[in-house]
């Protein structure tokens, strides 16, 4: 089986194993088998009976399966932003919430928390995903202004979230009641989740899938350089401005639902690299279908580790990524030299 | 067979010049580099662009490519080049920079299918016509058995022949290689210059290459340009611009030139700068 192939096996069986131990494990005590006979009975055509009472039924429906669906939809999203990103920069450093998209997010968020007080709730992931966008438009600006070339662009979102998050600090320091909404919303969290939310981000994710997923090629053409790549037939400021703009949209929409969810554009991609070579032919979509499956996994142990209380996503992430993060550059050094 | 005319696709001919450059002029962050640069290639041919650092050869590579802007007229195979989008260009010219760059963990077949990128639409994935182009070049090369390699395993010698299967693959007829033998031992520079050479004749191709080596220049080139701080000093055949007073006096180096038994100028530099 070629290397690729076998990668996409283990992809999917990887997000099957997530998908499922998310409806199983809960709060909620479901014995697994009706669990599955319930969720089989869904299937039209399929003489299966479910065999949850009712209340459990929706607890299943309800509550479970849309976290879980949602968490798929936002880790996937991540790990294609951050994959996107990297590409595009030729860094393979280089995460989804670059570019002020986080910084933008955060403070997005924190305006309609402070100022808008306690209606601002409903209006945090609208504000989010505007702030993201922002921030990656004044950066993108910033750095076209400055002349062309990745360095110019990376520095100039540097430099923009660093502005960004100064303000939000500010923001904080003048309104400190705000502190602890705010606090949770950075550290990310699912426990929100609902069918509407998954169906209100549906076509975002959509539009961005179709607007990174064509690019795999190109980003390879683009790992020589632009010089040689427009040699080559390549527009590599096109084709940058493309990805930037899907990798974005995904970055907002995942930060309006998620919250600030980091490590997941970092780790996922390097581990499919590791996995499926370095061709972003293969490393996108590979990203979107374990991304979508690690962050299932690490919602679902945000959620059931401590229940009945509730670990911020964020925090798994980081808890599990970190390491996995050194154990990657120790191993990649290795090959190297 | 009465006329081979019709196995050329118009012109491709090899009465018409691959490659003519009337008056071109281009500039490098607000300064001139290159003035009025006029020059040709026939059909099949090799030209040398010699000169010192600094002269402009790298410039007009790059300009010729459409990598920068530039005044003047650049006629590939017939075509205006300034009309042809930037796929249609790439179809015709292949270039190779002086220091390519190698991503260390791409495998050689990935970095030699790269040279199908004029050919493919926006949306589409390379498919077996580009994978049997792709290691046509490589079996030409001789790196067959290195498909799967990473390129950061691949020596130097190999690394040229690397991106020499990515130009072929290319299929483009016009060949420029910017100082195709740095970064490689006596051997290597004759094995390069010698397999570029071979695959001038029997691919049909017509090559421009920028070199130091003025002797090795001599050996390879039909025709050079002497280009002296961005105007051509001389051009001709090897023996025409490989003279003394005007090698001494372009590179101010103190040389003497002798011819071999085929009559091709030898260029050796000798002990004691000019003043």
């Amino acid at each position: 089986m070629s290397r690729p192939r076998r990668a996409y096996l283990i992809a999917v069986l990887f997000l099957l194993v997530a998908l499922l131990s998310g409806a199983l494990a809960g709060a909620a005590d479901l014995r697994p088998l009706d669990t599955i006979s319930a969720l089989l009975s869904r299937i039209p055509f399929l003489p299966v009976h479910s065999g949850l009472s009712p209340v459990n039924d929706a607890v299943l429906f309800q509550i479970r399966l849309p976290r879980v669906v949602l968490g798929a939809l936002v880790g996937a999203l991540l790990a294609l932003a951050g994959a996107g990103y990297q590409g595009v920069f030729r860094n393979p450093l280089v995460d989804a919430g670059l570019l002020g998209s986080s910084a933008g997010a955060g403070l997005g968020a924190t305006i309609a928390i402070v100022y808008l007080g306690g209606s601002g709730g409903a209006a945090v992931p609208t504000a989010a995903f505007a702030g993201a966008l922002a921030g990656v438009a004044v950066a993108y600006a910033a750095g076209a202004a400055s002349g062309a070339g990745t360095a110019n662009l990376l520095l100039a979102g540097l430099a923009v979230g660093m502005f960004l998050t100064a303000v939000q600090t500010y923001l904080l320091q003048r309104s400190t009641q705000d502190l602890q909404q705010v606090y949770s919303w950075l550290l990310g969290s699912l426990s929100a989740a609902s069918w509407h939310q998954a169906l209100q981000i549906l076509p975002y994710f959509c539009v961005s899938l179709l607007m990174i997923l064509p690019h795999g090629r190109h980003l390879d053409v683009l790992s020589v350089g632009d010089q040689e790549a427009r040699a080559l037939g390549s527009q590599p400021a096109r084709i940058r401005l493309l990805v930037v703009a899907g990798c974005s949209l995904a970055a907002a929409t995942a930060v309006a639902v998620g919250g600030l969810i980091g490590f997941v554009g970092i780790i996922v991609p390097h581990a499919v690299r590791r996995l499926a070579g370095t061709s972003y032919r293969a490393v996108l979509p590979l990203s979107v279908l374990f991304g979508a499956g690690f962050l299932v996994l690490a919602d679902t142990l945000a959620r059931t580790a401590l229940a009945p209380a509730e670990l911020p996503i964020g925090v798994v992430t980081a808890l599990i990524g970190s390491p996995v993060f050194v154990w990657i550059l120790r191993a990649t050094r290795a090959v190297r030299t | 067979m009465t006329s081979n005319t019709e196995t050329w696709a118009p012109g491709h001919g090899p009465d018409v010049p691959a490659l003519i450059v009337d008056r071109l002029s281009a500039t490098l962050d607000g300064s001139p580099v290159l003035h009025s640069v006029s020059c040709g290639v026939a059909s099949g041919g090799w030209l040398a662009v010699i000169g010192p650092n600094g002269a402009g050869k790298s410039t007009l590579l790059r300009a010729l490519s459409g990598l920068i802007p530039y005044q003047g007229t650049v006629i590939v195979h017939g075509r205006d080049a300034a009309a042809l989008s930037r796929r249609e260009l790439s179809r015709r010219i292949a270039y190779v920079p002086q220091n390519p760059t190698f991503p260390p963990d791409m495998t050689v077949a990935e970095y030699v299918l790269l040279g199908r990128t004029p050919h493919l639409a926006y949306l589409a994935a390379p498919g077996h016509a580009d994978r049997r182009a792709a290691d046509e070049a490589m079996e030409l090369l001789v790196l067959a058995g290195f498909a799967g390699r990473r390129l950061a395993t691949l020596s130097g010698g190999e690394r040229q022949r690397a991106v020499l299967a990515r130009a072929l693959t290319q299929r483009a007829r016009l060949l420029l290689l910017d100082e195709p033998t740095t970064a490689l031992d006596l051997g290597h520079q004759q094995q390069a210059l010698d397999l570029v050479d071979r695959l001038r004749r029997d691919q049909g191709l017509t090559v421009v290459t920028t070199l130091h080596d003025l002797t090795a220049a001599g050996q390879y080139a039909e025709r050079m340009i002497l280009l002296d701080r961005g105007s051509v000093a001389a051009s001709g055949t090897p023996t025409v611009v490989l003279t003394e007073e005007r090698v001494t006096a372009v590179y101010r180096a103190r040389v003497s030139v002798t011819t071999d038994r085929e009559g091709r100028p030898v260029v050796t530099p000798l002990r004691g700068s000019v003043g």
